[in-house]
């Protein structure tokens, strides 16, 4: 008789999460209770941009921002709130914060101390993952080499003082987001695994024999994009450099620290305004990439929702996502079985051109000095803004199939999206002045004095080369908010703006879709008597950079000349570079929800400037009843995902500063 | 459209007198249009602006500064933290940033390059970028003009181009002062050598001192290749090896005064005064063959010949005597 290909014991599922917070501590801890109660089996952190970035809700940047793609949170209160009620000692949670990741991590603690919970019984993860920050993420702060270093003391405290804690987890999904191939995402992250390693190991206060257990901590987190067979070998690749590097580099034998454990998002990029329904199919496959393969299994799984190109999901659309997780675990029979690839050669083919490529591209990275090089030296950056030039060509010229984008376009009336801005999850204006209240009461009632001394402490152990993660503890009991920790950190390290990767991405095409638009950018600028000019702006604290680096490199492969300073600008800033550089019209692009008021603040100030003439035109996740409000303000032109032809936008454009010139 | 308004340079020259912002960009913007009547209008302004400067009108004196070196040595870096120390002296600031990336399309981008820091950028700094356009050097060709403009309101302006060769050249006419930027590394000063430009740059600056003895070493063999070729100006300006770093603002403040130091030079010397002088002649006879070409300036018997008549004493700017030349040479055209 033959033996049964089954295991003996079903595997247990993975970690099933989702990804949320909004509005306040307070919501969001009732969002997580009733997560918990469905179901949910671990807790996974969403901080709104000002709390990832270091400000406190009161903090001009900060305006229209708070508590709107994430919960902000400020000091230990907030903390203490948003996990009322969940036993710590209990709750595996992971947290999506790096620049300030170790300041969140001490509230984190301090918080569960409140609840009598010593910290070494704490799990869970921050992300901590600084390089993919300036790659893709934007919620960077400071330059890279201090980054690294408040990355590098919350791996050396927690690997002693809170051992089941994931100190960082080591992002590719960012990567894949910014429109990175598997072999760029492999390659990357590898080397940026590298080099915090590499600054870990070289830490006077960490013994040699601890980087065996260090290397064991560090876990990643993973996309899974729609080519789900590739994406299998993909993470069978990465299983296996993970080793060799352990190896090779770090000279680890023990397979149990070897062992390559990562989380995962599903893909979104690719996820449609159009026919948002079809995404729900999406979903659940890009879901098969990462769990089909036991021996290269995710541990823990999060999917974003149908309407996620739309705006924020609602908790019925979370609900959905959560079942398909579910369906997948516990319908299916795909826990009963080993390794379904084990002996496949088509599998291990595809596994090992992607490991050699990825190979060879992660030492060239190392040859350059790794991974901080190539950050500062824009080569990382700059081939995920190639990648994804090609991407979005592929998709425009009908290369790359998306079903519903650009071809099968033709549908019926949806009843999902039948109720309009219904569809998505509004978040209160109210939330912001809320916050703001509890924070001025909450800054009223501390102990000042504590406060200020328990900020010194910080700049003592920056100053001295100490850990901060122990001063950060302290800071947290003794009622430091967010912004005061993380302008400690700004006047002892400086800020840091990172390359765009723009300026010398260049894709060299079979063919030219610009040929026709570069003949009607030279009658124009015939017109104008100078070239045409354009700046691409991003205001506020919204890091998505994609669509703002592909009109930019677009708009200069038509012949038009453009100005685009990257990610996190003030209206104000904007107003007087759109002046100074003498542009004739200006692309703003936001994704982060703040639209409206960041929008009227830049039309406000080009009214005060004189220069209330200069068309304005906007771009990103712009829900219909916004876009209506913004054109009756005076914005020319809307653009949302579903107008995915460059071509025809830059067409536009042309067209609307010829008009303003006449 | 503003263009056919009649008041316009009238309009500008107040404007700028008073340092308004928005005169500026329009000023910038006019003497980078190259359609006739704006032309006129542009040339009309920047005499205007000389004038008044010649007049004493004007409050101040400038001083333009040009930051030079091979792509990627850190000139936006140390012109940043330039402007951040300068800053609480509260002269008035302006940049112009020549992108060298013009291609085929003709599109360029630019502001990426500058990365202006956030106290740079609050002190008010004014940035115009230029895209080098079809000039293969690396200057616009509104680059003087715009200079002359910002420095009828600013007491610094920087212009920042990418060098290869042939740029020294010409920024070196543009400035009262050019700073070369070095990266640390042996190859280098060889470059330096084979481009034949050791001669044009008033300080040197070998940047990113922070990585190490690299930079001190590459310092030392510009110091013995230079102490071959001789003093930069002939009248004993030696130009000064420097070392900085612009990611830990190091060397700063040495900089700015050895950068002040050549001016006073140059002014007690009289040496400015003629670079300026020449600075300008290089400019006019540019524009003009620009605008009439090779066959144009030869009606008025070639761009030598052009070229001593501006150098002769004259009322007038310069830009006076280039419109009036240009009508000299359409009237030539329009004879023959
Ligand atoms: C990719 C992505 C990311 C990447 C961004 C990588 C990068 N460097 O850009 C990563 C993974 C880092 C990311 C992170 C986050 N994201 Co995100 N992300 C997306 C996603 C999936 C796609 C956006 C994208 O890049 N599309 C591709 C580009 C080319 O398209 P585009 O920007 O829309 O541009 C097109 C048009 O809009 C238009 N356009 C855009 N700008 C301009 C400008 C001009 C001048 C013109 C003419 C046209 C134009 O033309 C383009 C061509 O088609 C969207 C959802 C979706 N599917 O749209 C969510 C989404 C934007 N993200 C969201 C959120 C909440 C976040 C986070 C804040 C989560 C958190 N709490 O931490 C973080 C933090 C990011 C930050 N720092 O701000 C929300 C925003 C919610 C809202 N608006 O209410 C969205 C909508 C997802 C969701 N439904 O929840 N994200
Ligand atoms: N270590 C170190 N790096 C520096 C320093 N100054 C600049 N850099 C880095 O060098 C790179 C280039 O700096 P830029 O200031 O953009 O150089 P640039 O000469 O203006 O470059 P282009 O305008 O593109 O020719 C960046 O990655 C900077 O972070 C420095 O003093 N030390
Ligand atoms: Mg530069």
């Amino acid at each position: 008789m033959p033996q049964s290909p089954h295991l003996e014991e079903p595997d247990r599922p993975w970690l099933i999460r989702t990804y949320s917070g909004h509005s306040s501590a307070q919501a969001s801890n009732a969002l997580y209770r009733s997560n918990l109660a469905a179901g949910q089996t671990g807790l996974s952190v969403a901080f709104d941009l000002p709390t990832q970035t270091g400000y406190d809700s009161d903090h001009p940047l900060a305006r229209g921002e708070v508590g709107k793609v994430g919960v902000p949170i400020c000091h230990i209160d907030d903390m203490a709130t948003l996990f009322d009620q969940i036993p710590l000692d209990r709750m595996n949670t992971s947290m999506t914060i790096n620049a300030t990741a170790a300041w969140l991590l001490a509230l984190y603690v301090a918080a569960a101390e409140r609840q009598g919970v010593a910290q070494d019984k704490l799990q869970g993860t921050t992300q901590n993952d600084i390089i993919k920050e300036y790659l893709s993420r934007g919620t960077y702060v400071f330059p890279p080499e201090a980054s690294i270093r408040t990355t590098s003391d919350i791996v050396a405290y927690t690997v002693e003082a809170i051992p089941k804690w994931n100190p960082i987890n080591i992002c590719s999904y960012h990567l894949q987001e910014a429109g990175a191939t598997p072999v760029q995402e492999i390659a990357f992250a590898m080397a940026n695994a590298v080099a915090v390693l590499d600054a870990v190991r070289d830490r006077d206060d960490v013994p040699e024999e601890t980087i065996g257990r260090v290397f064991g901590r560090i876990s990643f987190f993973l996309n899974a994009g729609i080519r789900f067979v590739e994406e299998t070998c993909k993470c069978r690749a990465m299983t296996a450099l993970w080793a060799e590097l352990g190896r090779e580099r770090y000279g680890i034998d023990d397979e149990r620290m070897l062992r390559f454990r990562y989380g995962v998002q599903v893909n979104s990029l690719g996820l449609s305004e159009a026919q948002p329904e079809n995404n729900i199919v999406r979903i659940a496959l890009e879901a098969l990439g990462v769990t089909l393969s036991r021996n290269a299994r995710t541990r823990s799984l999060q999917l974003p929702a149908w309407n996620e190109a739309l705006g924020l999901p609602r908790p019925w659309d979370q609900q959905l996502s959560l079942r398909t997780q579910q369906i997948l675990a516990y319908e299916t029979d795909l826990l009963e079985y080993p390794d379904l690839f084990d002996g496949s050669h088509v599998v291990e083919a595809r596994t090992a051109a992607l490991l050699d490529d990825a190979r060879t591209e992660m030492h060239k990275i190392l040859e350059m000095g790794g991974a901080v090089s190539a950050i500062e030296n824009a080569y990382m950056k700059q081939a995920l803004v190639e990648s994804h030039t090609r991407r979005i060509r592929a998709i425009e010229r009908g290369e790359q199939t998306v079903v519903g984008v650009n071809r099968f376009e033709e549908t019926a009336d949806s009843p999902l999206t039948a109720e309009g801005d219904a569809s998505i999850l509004k978040v209160d204006d109210s939330a912001e002045r809320d916050q703001v209240e509890r924070l001025l009461g909450f800054r009223g009632r501390r102990n000042t004095a504590e406060a200020e001394s328990a900020l010194k402490g910080i700049e003592d152990a920056l100053k001295n080369g100490d850990n901060i993660v122990p001063a950060s503890i302290r800071a947290a009991h003794a009622g430091v908010t967010t912004g005061e920790w993380s302008d400690t950190l700004r006047r002892l390290f400086g800020e840091y703006r990172a390359p765009t990767g723009v300026a010398a991405a260049r894709v060299v095409a079979v063919g030219d879709d610009n040929e026709a638009l570069r003949a009607r950018v030279e009658g124009l600028s015939e017109a104008l008597g100078r070239r045409p000019k354009i700046l691409v702006g991003k205001p506020g604290l919204d890091g998505h950079s994609n669509g703002a680096e592909q009109i930019a490199v677009k708009a200069r492969d038509v012949g038009l000349e453009v100005v685009y300073d990257g990610i996190r600008l003030t209206p104000e800033e904007i107003v007087q570079s759109a002046r100074d550089e003498g542009v004739h019209v200006i692309g703003l692009s936001i994704l982060s929800g703040s639209h409206s008021i960041l929008v009227r603040d830049v039309l406000q100030r080009l009214e005060k400037e004189g220069l209330g003439n200069l068309p304005v035109i906007v771009g990103g996740i712009i829900p219909d009843d916004d876009a209506a409000e913004l054109l009756a303000a005076g914005v020319e032109r809307i653009y949302t995902p579903k107008d995915f032809d460059l071509t025809r936008i830059m067409g536009d454009i042309v067209d609307i500063v010829g008009e303003a010139a006449r | 459209m503003t263009a056919r308004d009649p008041q316009r340079v009238t309009r500008l020259l107040e404007g700028l007198a008073a340092g308004e912002r928005g005169a500026i960009s329009e000023a910038l913007n006019l003497v980078d249009d190259r359609r006739s009547e704006e032309r006129e209008a542009a040339l009309r302004l920047l005499d205007g602006l000389a004038q008044r400067a010649g007049s004493g009108a004007s409050p101040h004196v400038h001083h333009r500064v040009g930051i030079t070196g091979a792509p990627g040595a850190g000139k936006s870096s140390l012109l940043n933290a330039l402007v951040e120390n300068l800053h609480s002296e509260a002269a008035g600031i302006g940049i112009i940033a020549v992108d060298p990336s013009s291609q085929r399309s003709g599109g360029a981008l630019l502001g990426d390059r500058m990365r202006l820091s956030g106290g740079a950028r609050e002190s008010g700094v004014f940035l115009r970028s230029m895209a080098a356009r079809d000039r293969l050097g690396g200057l616009a060709d509104a680059t003087h003009a715009s200079a002359t403009v910002l420095s009828s309101v600013f007491h610094w302006v920087f212009i920042e181009t990418v060098g290869v060769g042939q740029s020294e050249c010409e920024v070196a006419d543009l400035v009262d002062t050019l700073v070369f930027v070095a990266q640390p590394g042996a190859g280098d000063t060889l470059q330096f050598m084979k481009a034949g430009i050791l001669e044009l740059p008033d300080i040197f600056v070998v940047n990113k001192s922070d990585t190490g003895p690299v930079a001190e070493r590459t310092r030392g063999e510009l110091r013995s290749t230079l102490g071959l070729t001789g003093p930069g100006d002939g009248e004993n300006w030696q130009a000064p090896v420097l070392l900085a770093s612009a990611q830990d603002r190091h060397g700063i403040g040495d900089l700015i005064e050895r950068i002040a130091a050549h001016r006073d030079h140059g002014l007690a010397g009289g040496q400015l005064a003629e670079r300026r002088a020449r600075g300008q002649v290089a400019f006019a006879i540019e524009s003009l063959a620009r605008r009439y070409g090779d066959f144009g300036l030869a009606r008025l018997g070639g761009a030598q010949a052009i070229a001593r008549r501006l150098e002769a004493p004259r009322e007038g700017s310069i830009f006076g005597a280039v419109l009036e030349i240009g009508q000299q040479i359409e009237a030539e055209i329009r004879g023959a």
